[in-house]
């Protein structure tokens, strides 16, 4: 699977790294949902340190669709916040 | 995708996708996103050339502070060897307000060198990108017309579209960002400009924020030490000693009236 992280670079995985990455997700979301920004950069962080190391990077000259794509590596707490309210990175 | 159910992403990509829907002439579409491309890229730069000159500012403003603290410190020195006790005190206190300032205006001038590092490298990959995109979109408009290979190049054509919507995600980003440093490095230049001091002579009548500032400082030890220090630098430089040379006409400098161009 392919995967994005906005502004950075698309990276190649494994469909098995998706368990982890979905765990990780959900640490993200499950912070933000909690209103306490506390971790919230760390385990971030680790997410797209996951995503880093396990994959391969998209060459710039290939052309593919991404199965997920991730916010950008300095999105903030508050950024991440509106991002389930609607308000997020990209306008509905 | 197998298992994966992330809310973030599938909201991410949800946007970006609705943005690729709305694209009716696949072309014209990645001309026009193309240029803009291009006009956001000069955007960014012109962003990091404004986050320059405002750091260059602040540099310029750390400078005069460094030159009144050194003069404070030697009219501290005149006053004290004149037996102007108040007037050394007010001198070390305007010394340490400076010196704090410093502080701040070096964490600044820290702060926004390396964001303007990351913003630069940011500039060159778009740039990379943007150049790989027009390529790409010139690829895609004479496959697109070859009406056999449709489904195939639709799915390429989402691919430079997602692309093209997280380079104009990024550069927004990128622009953002050079505004909100260049904002805040003037409002520190301009509250540098306010309370800029220059020595003790500019002492007026009147009592300003700087003054009221002062007072809260004046029971600080701080200054108690830098003029016990002093006074001990003084008594020991007694009968030729180094603070001397320094001291070109004690008396006579604390007591001149403001020189042109202070206020």
């Amino acid at each position: 699977m392919i995967v994005r992280i906005s502004g950075e670079d698309q990276y190649r995985l494994a469909d098995s790294d998706a368990v982890r990455l979905n765990e990780l997700e959900n640490e993200v979301v499950a912070i933000v949902e909690s209103g306490q920004e506390d971790g919230f950069a760390d385990v971030y962080r680790t997410l797209l340190d996951y995503v880093r190391a396990q994959g391969t990077r998209v060459g710039d000259d290939e052309i593919e669709t991404s199965e997920v794509i991730l916010p950008p590596s300095d999105l903030t707490f508050a950024e991440a916040g509106r991002e389930f309210t609607g308000e997020g990175l990209i306008p509905d | 995708m197998a298992g994966l159910t992330g809310r973030m992403s599938t909201v991410v990509k949800a946007k970006v996708s609705k943005l690729l829907d709305r694209a009716e002439d696949p072309a014209e579409t990645l001309d026009y996103s193309y240029q803009k491309q291009v006009e956001q890229l000069q955007n960014v730069k012109k962003g990091i050339a404004d986050v320059v000159t405002a750091k260059k500012r602040l540099q310029m403003q750390e400078t005069t502070l460094k030159q009144s603290v050194v003069k404070l410190d030697t009219q501290a020195r005149q006053a004290l060897s004149s037996g102007q006790e108040d007037l050394a005190r007010t001198a070390l206190e305007r010394k340490n307000v400076a010196q704090t300032e410093l502080q701040g205006l070096d964490t600044q001038v820290t702060e926004l060198e390396d964001q303007q590092q990351k913003l630069t490298d940011s500039e060159k990959k778009l740039r990379a990108k943007i150049e790989s995109f027009r390529t790409k979109k010139e690829v895609i408009k004479a496959q697109y017309s070859a009406a056999e290979a449709q489904v195939r190049i639709s799915e390429a054509a989402t691919g430079v579209g997602e692309q093209m919507a997280d380079v104009g995600l990024a550069m927004q980003r990128a622009v953002d960002k050079t505004e909100n440093m260049k904002a805040r490095a003037d409002a520190v230049s301009e509250l540098e400009a306010a309370g800029t001091f220059d020595d003790i002579t500019a002492l007026g009548s009147g009592e300003d924020d700087i003054d009221k500032q002062l007072k809260e400082l004046s029971s600080s030890s701080a200054v108690d030490d830098d003029l016990a220090k002093m006074r001990a630098e003084i008594g020991a430089g007694d009968g030729g000693g180094a603070p001397a040379g320094e001291i070109a006409a004690p008396s006579e400098t604390a007591q001149t009236p403001p020189a042109e161009g202070q206020s």
